[in-house]
């Protein structure tokens, strides 16, 4: 049965890793990410968990022993924000080229600098060619189902990838709002075992993780992951599948908010698509035809997919809290625009850079962004294609 | 009242007025309205003006922006009265609760003109009469609920006792004090 709540998106996960109960947590806090492990440290010290909790002296640490355990047979994870990230990544790529399933909490907070402590998507961002599955959540209850997704996914045999669980930094990790729980069992038995087939205290059948590889081997290692990536998105569907038997609450690659049969669309990922909801509901009872397609996989990232989803669509906002500085713009714009471009779409086409830092994102905002769209259908012509939204100049 | 409320928290870091906005947001949960309770955070220090919110709806809330035409707002810190612009999109159908000693006619020219309804409390006075120390956010609690009409004062009673029964489980000494900070605050509050 499930149990109606209301709880902070970190407490949200916590409470999820509770009922995974992981083998390893390897923790180094940073703002805001800080309270998951603070919270999953009271289950250990009040034993509603079994998992060794590591208090390490920093986040190059809480990843390489994440790895390192996860290597020798145990399910692992860590949490992290922004610059935890950032000192993570040269362990970030070791995870996902020893094709080692092991899961990171994070929550998205602006890199420095300067130095900020609010929401934008500029550190996982910066990882998404580090060889990690992302997921992002709207609020609390995706953050929560995600992570109850992610091992099923990350340890999948057609798969075995780390994944990283995204939720946005204050506006849902701090945010209390309601939510369902599912019971403990019920999260316990859908996650499941962890069999690894290969591990390194299997003294049967000894084996090393991440030798020196030459030339001759290291492309081969490259083209491996990406095998495992192409396999992420079917594995996706048929997990969220299962948890939609179970709880009720049904996840795609994407969520398509009456995107059937509009004419104008935004690309969006995390918290401000439910701002956007708004903004389209509001313009739905004014005739206008205006959807969203909210990102939910983002690595690997569902092209043709998002391209079929977008077919009927005239003009397309890319929204990026995140910049790239390519002068053209942002991370999720690119993907976008090569997915429409190799589906031969004839959208028009504009991409903004909004959020940054936790600027705040309100529903007029968003409904500027379809006046923009309806605009430049008018015109017949897109004009700027990279463009700054709330930002004094 | 409509279906949303909107509610905006002035305090000053350490002050508590995230945990009120987060209490608040429990016990309207408690009743079965859908909630959010969030704050907005500055520079991370004692004394440092924060602003926390609240949404409370009998419709699913998705919107994830701050708020800027509250309904109601609470200053839990008058020193703010001068240092933020507190009634800021204010409506004027809603109100503002502040706690201070003074009058409302000593508080009035701080307020740039506001038109709507003007609540006093002196949470000071209310907590340490209750608590013994100076914890305002308590009393503001039960002030807001009032005025704004979120929930009929038996429920709010009933639903913060085991409130703090969960919350003050190791220290169980201090709920008393608390449950007369709120009783108290109720009478207090005044127009």
């Amino acid at each position: 049965m499930a149990k109606r709540d209301r709880l902070s998106g970190n407490e949200a996960v916590a409470i999820a890793l509770r009922q995974i109960n992981p083998d390893v947590f390897p923790a180094f806090p940073i703002t805001p990410s800080t309270e998951i492990p603070q919270y999953f440290a009271s289950y250990v010290a009040n034993g509603l968990v079994d998992t060794e909790f590591i208090t390490v002296e920093s986040e190059h640490s809480s990843m390489s022993a994440a790895i390192g355990a996860s290597a020798a047979g145990a399910r692992s994870l860590t949490a992290t924000s922004s610059c935890g990230l950032a000192y993570m990544w040269e362990e970030l790529y070791i995870a996902a080229s020893n094709r080692l399933p092991l899961a990171l909490a994070l929550v998205n907070r602006a890199l420095s600098g300067p130095i900020n402590i609010n929401c934008d998507h500029s550190d996982s961002m910066g990882a998404r060619d580090a060889g990690w599955i992302q997921i992002y959540a709207e609020n609390n209850q995706e953050a929560y189902d995600n992570m109850a997704q992610a091992y099923r996914i990350s340890e999948h045999e057609d798969v075995r990838l780390p994944i990283m669980i995204c939720q946005d930094g204050f506006i849902t990790s701090h945010a209390v709002e309601n939510m369902e729980l599912l019971e403990d069992g019920e999260v316990k038995s859908f996650v499941g075992e962890y069999n690894p087939e290969e591990y390194l205290l299997n003294a049967d059948s000894p084996m090393a993780v991440g030798p020196y590889s030459i030339t001759d081997y290291y492309m081969e290692a490259k083209r491996n992951q990406a095998e495992g990536m192409k396999n992420v998105s079917r594995v996706v569907l048929e997990v969220a599948k299962e948890f939609a038997e179970l709880s009720g609450r049904e996840y795609g690659l994407f969520e398509e908010y009456r995107l059937e049969d509009a004419e104008y669309a935004v690309v969006i990922i995390g918290s401000a698509a439910g701002t956007t909801k708004d903004a389209i509901d509001l313009l739905r009872e004014k005739g206008e035809k205006v959807g969203m397609l909210k990102i939910r996989l983002y690595r690997p990232f569902p092209a043709e997919e998002i391209a079929e989803a977008l077919r009927n669509v005239k003009a397309i906002a890319v929204m990026d809290r995140a910049e790239s500085y390519t002068n053209h713009g942002g991370p999720l714009g690119a993907d976008v625009m090569a997915a429409l471009f190799r589906a031969k779409s004839q959208a028009l086409a504009v991409n903004y850079i909004y959020g940054l830092g936790g600027r705040d994102v309100r529903v007029e905002d968003m409904e500027g962004v379809f006046e923009t769209l309806r605009q430049i259908d008018r015109d017949g012509d897109a004009g700027e294609m990279y463009r700054y939204l709330g930002v004094r100049e | 009242m409509s279906s949303l409320t909107e509610i905006r928290w002035h305090g000053r870091g350490g002050q508590g007025a995230k945990t009120a906005a987060l209490l608040l947001a429990d016990v309207a949960f408690q009743t079965g309205k859908y909630v959010q309770g969030f704050p907005e955070y500055g520079p991370e220090r004692m004394g440092a003006p924060i602003t926390a919110y609240n949404r409370i709806s009998d419709t699913r809330i998705r919107v994830h922006s701050n708020i800027y035409a509250p309904d109601y707002v609470v200053v839990v810190d008058e020193s703010l009265l001068e240092a933020v612009d507190v009634t800021s999109g204010l409506k004027k159908e809603g109100g503002i609760l502040i706690n201070t000693e003074k009058t409302k006619e000593e508080v009035l020219p701080h307020l740039k003109g506001y038109e709507g309804k003007v609540f006093l409390i002196d949470a000071r006075k209310v907590s340490m009469e209750t608590i013994g120390r100076y914890f305002p956010n308590t009393p503001l609690l039960a002030a807001i609920v009032k005025v704004a009409g979120i929930m009929d004062e038996e429920t709010f009673l009933r639903e913060m006792r085991a409130s703090f029964a969960h919350k003050f489980a190791s220290k169980p000494e201090v709920i008393d004090g608390n449950m007369k900070a709120l009783e108290m605050a109720l009478k207090e509050v005044h127009g």
